[in-house]
């Protein structure tokens, strides 16, 4: 997978010294253009989920802290509003913010 | 509710942002959204990707960021008001609907305690004293291991291959969500939702909401804020 994807989909930034985000840094290999997700899922703890039928591959949350929170530092994240226009929860920096999940089922 | 709550405190420097944990896509949610007329972003979570950040289990969960994008209060049952249970049940109901409505009537619901501990927060910001420090929110941040890790990746596929059309391909996906992370109230509700607009016994799941509500307590569904 390009390091680019895997930056853009996991959150995780790889860099000389490891796999980081939200402050923690896990070592990793020396980096190629390209990089083996099943090394780096497998460094950070994450699960790998295959669809033969369809040909799927997914790679679930990185579970290096033990818990579903990597630090206190809230995890940036983009999601689209109702018109389809992507809003990005990190804008908000200098507000207290409540941030409430709900569904309509 | 939470256009009010933030109409109230929006000048004390409050934001709200409500994220529909919806694999359905925008429309199942848009009468709601409709009806609210929500100034805050109200957005769309297809994958619920938000239990992956979080750690979010149910609905309606809520998370406090401070101004400095760091975690005051993680997940945690949040109603801006008491919702009515019994909106849409009339006498056609069916004996699951009832069944259903009884247990929804057990469930515990804190909105006061909550609504005044937001109001607090706005008002006091990190002297508030519902505010915690980042060594008690991870600790109180839910445990998740390997198994949690790949129960959203099987979610993540059974939403995708759902919105794709293949519905009876998803059900393997959401099963597996399922066992491997039984708390996980959304990926249950989800799923049971595309087989049963009531979240009832299908032929699909082995599992249906009053029953697992039943099975579990009602504890367990919605557990007592601890503030």
């Amino acid at each position: 997978m390009p390091i680019e994807d895997f930056q853009r989909q996991t959150g995780w930034l790889l860099k000389p010294e490891g796999a980081c985000r939200a402050g923690v840094c896990i070592p990793l290999p020396p980096l190629q253009a390209t990089v083996d997700v099943g090394v780096l899922a497998e460094r950070l703890g994450m699960g790998v989920v295959h669809d033969e039928r369809h040909g799927l591959w997914a790679l679930g949350p990185s579970t290096v802290s033990g818990r579903a929170l990597e630090s206190a530092d809230a995890p940036d994240f983009a999601l689209p509003d109702f018109d389809g226009r992507p809003f990005r929860f990190g804008s908000l920096r200098g507000r207290k913010v409540v941030l409430v999940a709900w569904a309509s089922w | 509710m939470w256009q009010e709550l933030r109409a109230e405190l929006h000048d004390d420097g409050l934001e709200v942002v409500t994220v529909a944990l919806d694999a359905a896509g925008p429309e199942a949610a848009r009468p709601w959204i409709e009806r609210a007329r929500p100034e805050h972003p109200a957005l769309i979570d297809e994958h619920h990707r938000l239990d992956e950040l979080f750690g979010i289990v149910n609905v309606p969960s809520g998370v406090w960021v401070d101004e400095a994008g760091v975690i005051v209060r993680p997940p945690e049952p949040a109603f801006a008001a008491r919702p009515h249970w019994d909106e849409g049940i009339d006498g056609d109901a069916t004996e699951y609907q009832r069944r259903t409505l009884a247990l929804e009537e057990q469930l515990l619901v804190e909105d006061e305690k909550y609504v005044a501990a937001v109001r607090d927060w706005a008002r006091h910001g990190a002297d508030s004293r519902y505010v915690l420090g980042p060594d008690e929110v991870m600790a109180r941040s839910r445990p998740r291991g390997r198994a949690g890790s790949e129960a959203a990746a099987h979610f993540e596929l059974g939403a995708h291959l759902q919105r794709q059309g293949h519905a009876a391909d998803a059900v393997g996906h959401f099963r597996a969500a399922h066992r491997l992370q039984p708390e996980n109230w959304t990926y249950k509700c989800q799923a049971w939702s595309f087989v049963d607009p009531h979240l009832g016994p299908s032929a699909e799941y082995d599992t249906d909401w009053a029953g697992e509500v039943e099975r579990t307590g009602v504890e367990a569904y919605y557990p007592p804020l601890d503030m």
